[in-house]
């Protein structure tokens, strides 16, 4: 799934380390969602969302909006 | 490889039911060697080596569930549905080859064998399709 994760974690100057140890997972982790590769649950979403204090909508693209061209 | 506390104590509960089926086998093979053990006990003496192989599998089962991490656990997952994926074709295959009388009978204990096989062809898979493996 598409998101801004490397872009909010550059913003602050954080490393993918840093980010893992903030939510408590692997950097291996970090690394497959920021790219792509694994679409996090629903609670390790949440999770993300907190730790930068916004909507899981402004993080996560949505794949079916993306797909019809709404975002 | 991420080294989650999960995956440590799933380590150390290796490795000490690895000990202790050195322990459990050695005697009994010597014991059977020299003819030492007979009766009851030697069932009993045989059964007890695949004891601690049965616990690497409970093992298995308890890391999975210990496991906090999801992505890491999610890669554990894949590399076992492979390893069972390819051990139970190999043994559908061979079962058949043995039953034509095309290749020799086999201990099924390599079963075992063919699964840990099957688990580094699930973290070459891993590594392939997501370029992360688990072990």
């Amino acid at each position: 799934m598409e998101n801004r994760l490397r872009v909010l974690r550059a913003e602050r100057s954080w490393s993918q380390q840093d980010l893992a140890e903030r939510l408590e997972v692997s950097r291996q982790s970090v690394n497959a969602i920021e790219t792509g590769k694994y679409d996090p649950s629903l609670p390790l979403a949440f999770r993300i969302a907190e730790l930068f204090d916004l909507p899981i909508e402004e993080i996560f693209v949505s794949p079916s909006r993306r797909s019809s061209g709404a975002i | 490889m991420a080294r989650t506390p999960a995956w440590k104590r799933y380590n150390w509960r290796i490795i000490w039911l690895s000990l202790l089926y050195c322990a459990f086998l050695l005697p009994a093979v010597y014991g059977f060697k020299h003819h030492l053990i007979v009766g009851p006990m030697a069932w009993i003496v045989a059964t007890l080596p695949a004891l601690p192989i049965i616990g690497i599998f409970a093992a298995m089962g308890r890391y999975l569930v210990e496991e906090q991490d999801e992505y890491v656990r999610m890669l554990m997952v894949r590399q076992m549905l492979w390893a069972m994926g390819f051990t139970l074709s190999v043994a559908t295959i061979w079962g058949f080859l043995d039953n034509f009388g095309l290749v020799g009978h086999v201990d099924g204990y390599w079963i075992v064998v063919l699964w840990y096989f099957g688990q580094s062809i699930g973290a070459i898979v891993n590594k392939a399709t997501l370029g992360a493996s688990r072990c």
